[in-house]
């Protein structure tokens, strides 16, 4: 293949469009409240999601993953940008014409203490879904017991409370509300990081086969490369608020082009004492820096080993290297001349045109359109 | 040979509850020498950080009984008194917790809370407790050090609350320290920082250091030991390479084939060991692990001697099967050929 910003392999619109999307959050101080600041948790951000695929969204706490997840399915308003479902802009929309659409878009949170209601039994916490939608009562506790099936339950915990059950178990409950309306795309954050791995194993395989079985898209948001490289098709590596890294699993994990990624990898740790020891690990110093003043230049040449002047200065655009893998970096890894020859900057800096001209139109061209992705 | 600190010897840990008595842990025996790393690995519910909190005498209560003994340089924890403890406790023996948010008090800023116990244990006045917090802030990686010293703890992020627990854990020079679960809640890029901190100050210090964990990738790097907790007991027992390369107990072999791995190709199902730990008032009758457990047979209605059964002295585990049966049947475990 090789051609630059492939997009139609799947055939067909992506199911979701994420637009340079900005989400901001204002810091607000003094008597009367007035903006002094603002949080850039989400900047610039555009990628797609095909039907039927999934989406890893990688990067360490602070990054913007989990409000980029929130921002997708409109928990969060984006302060800039557009987010397009299924061909509709739904990043402006009010409460009353979401409704509808939280059918089709549903999210599976991070931690299976706190996302189920302590006082609530398990058949009123996966039914409430089908009650706001509303399903005919008779029918809820049939298709509570249905889901409860389906996600390794048995139906009889219908009437137990959360506290009964593991986190494990809990994570279970929370994937089975989440699938309640049977819908499109599900967002999961850090679905498994809370629980052990033995647990974490059992988790993931299932999210797999809920894949399969029921057609769904899902975005898998994960601190963790080892965890996503499992679920994924495609994914996504951001850094304070913009998306640095976006690549076909595989060929991130053999050939990843921005340091950051490369560090992120060489973290996960290997259960192999004499690889291990072997390893060169590349140990990040310091945390991610505060998203409310991001560095300069290229925002993780703080931390960066292989950083420059030019990273302190100028913002590396983000690059297509061909086969629908984008980086964002001066002194990218694993690339041949001829490949960096060929490589060309994603024109993503240019909002007005990138609106315009979103759905590529001569995609085989061998030229980086405004949002290459691949599917 | 290093000096040996510490000496579990048959520890049992028992709780009562309304719902029946708890046998958190069931016999225990392990060792460890001036700078050693000790991994204690297994998962939730199977007693490693009530082992952990026993060593240090926090798990004493009305309702808790113990067995067993726990020695200290020689002197059995499990009969001290309040006072004598409180001598150890901190100053000699230490602990960092998992969970970096809650074990922090958050209306004292950091420095008073490491300032706490050098002036309890070393009688310090207060500038030079505050100096040697400012020094141990700076050993373990906190930038800025002397005006971070009187941050609250909402004002550092979760990695640095995590080296403000580590410098806490340090700050008396203890000669054991134990960390439970001190990355779990972490991402892998503080992970690696946090391993990595520990594993140098071990070397620092001249210290011991018992490292729990439910995730065997994260001790494979630094544990010279490793015991595999299932259900209150030591399902195996083994130098790190030998329980890595050669692990013979199923359990083990769950625990390994469960992590998604970077260094092979992706595997197209992830092996999981299935059903949850078993209830700890009414666990199963012989091997703890048979209702889990892929390749139980008859004689499994037995529980199984903690014994060594390979060629490797020192290399004990719980299993009924041969040495043959088990490296057979285990590889397409840890191949993760077969997935549950």
């Amino acid at each position: 293949m090789g051609s630059f910003g492939m997009n139609q392999s799947n055939g067909g619109d992506p199911l979701l469009d994420v637009r340079n999307v900005k989400t901001y959050f204002p810091i607000r101080k003094g008597l009367l409240q007035r903006e002094v600041a603002q949080v850039h948790a989400v900047d610039d951000v555009t990628l797609s999601v095909q039907e039927g695929e999934t989406l890893g969204l990688v990067g360490e706490s602070g990054c913007g993953k989990s409000t980029l997840g929130r921002t997708i399915v409109r928990l969060l308003e984006p302060t800039e940008g557009n987010v397009i479902f299924e061909g509709r802009d739904i990043s402006k929309l009010g409460t009353r014409a979401l409704r509808p659409l939280r059918r089709q878009m549903q999210m599976v949170f991070q931690d299976p203490y706190a996302s189920l209601n302590p006082r609530k039994r398990v058949g009123s916490i996966i039914g409430t879904p089908l009650k706001i939608h509303g399903v005919d009562k008779s029918e809820q506790r049939q298709r509570v017991q249905e889901l409860l099936e389906t996600v390794g339950l048995s139906p009889e915990h219908y009437n137990r409370f959360p506290h009964e059950f593991s986190g494990g178990q809990r994570q279970r409950i929370g994937v089975a509300r989440a699938l309640a309306l049977h819908p499109k795309l599900i967002v999961a954050d850090e679905p498994v990081s809370a629980l052990d791995v033995s647990i974490q194993s059992q988790m993931l395989n299932l999210l797999d086969d809920l894949q399969k079985e029921l057609s769904l898209t899902y975005i898998f948001i994960a601190h963790d490369l080892g965890v996503v490289r499992h679920v994924s098709n495609r994914i996504a590596v951001m850094y304070l608020g913009k998306l640095v890294e976006l690549s076909p699993a595989e060929e991130l994990y053999q050939r990843p082009i921005m340091p950051y990624t490369e560090a992120l990898l060489s973290a996960v740790p290997i259960p192999d004492p004499d690889l291990s020891h072997e390893r060169e690990r590349i140990v990040l110093q310091g945390d991610v820096p505060s998203p409310i003043n991001p560095p300069s230049g290229c925002r993780f040449h703080p931390r960066c080993r292989y950083m420059t002047d030019i990273c302190r200065e100028v913002e590396p655009p983000l690059t297509s290297y061909g086969n629908g893998h984008l980086a964002a970096c001066h002194h990218p890894l694993n690339v041949d001349k001829e490949t960096l020859a060929r490589a060309t900057v994603s024109e993503r800096y240019t909002p007005a045109e990138a609106d315009e001209g979103a759905k590529p139109k001569t995609p085989a061209k061998g030229e980086a359109h405004p949002i290459p992705e691949s599917g | 040979m290093a000096e040996r600190l510490i000496e579990v010897k048959g520890l049992k840990v028992q709780f009562a509850t309304e719902d029946g008595i708890v046998r958190a842990v069931d016999g225990v025996d392990f060792e460890l020498s001036r700078g050693q790393v000790l991994g204690i690995v297994g998962e939730s519910g199977s007693g490693k950080s009530v082992t952990a909190m026993t060593l240090l005498g926090l798990t004493r209560d009305r309702n808790t009984r113990f067995e067993g003994e726990v020695l200290y340089k020689g002197r059995n924890v499990l009969g001290m008194n309040e006072g004598e403890l409180q001598e150890v406790r901190g100053n000699e023996m230490s602990m960092i917790f998992q969970d970096p948010m809650t074990s922090l008090n958050p209306v004292y800023s950091v420095g008073a809370q490491i300032c706490e116990a050098i002036q309890i244990h070393e009688r310090a006045d207060k500038s030079t407790a505050r100096r040697r917090a400012v020094d141990l802030l700076k050993q373990v990686g906190i930038p800025n050090a002397d005006s971070r010293v009187d941050n609250y703890p909402h004002e550092f992020s979760g990695g640095m609350r995590q080296r403000a627990m580590i410098a806490m854990a340090l700050a008396c020079n203890p000669d054991v320290l134990i960390a439970d679960e001190p990355t779990t809640a972490l991402d892998v890029t503080i992970q690696a920082q946090i391993i990595e901190l520990i594993d140098r100050l071990k070397d620092e210090f001249n210290s011991a250091v018992i490292l729990i964990t439910h995730d065997l990738g994260v001790v494979a790097e630094i544990a010279d030991e490793i015991i595999v907790m299932y259900a209150g007991r030591v399902v195996e027992r083994a130098q790190t390479r030998d329980l890595f390369y050669d692990p013979q107990m199923p359990y083990t072999w769950g625990l390994l084939g469960s992590i998604p791995r970077l260094d092979r190709p992706k595997q197209e199902r992830l092996h999981s060991i299935k059903g949850t730990p078993p209830s700890l008032i009414r666990s199963p009758t012989g091997c703890k692990f048979r209702p889990r457990c892929p390749h139980a047979f008859d004689k499994c209605m037995e529980e199984p001697p903690l014994e060594n059964r390979v060629e490797t002295p020192g290399h004990l585990d719980r299993c009924w099967l041969s040495v043959a049966e088990k490296r057979q049947l285990r590889e397409r475990t840890l191949s993760g050929e077969e997935a549950a």
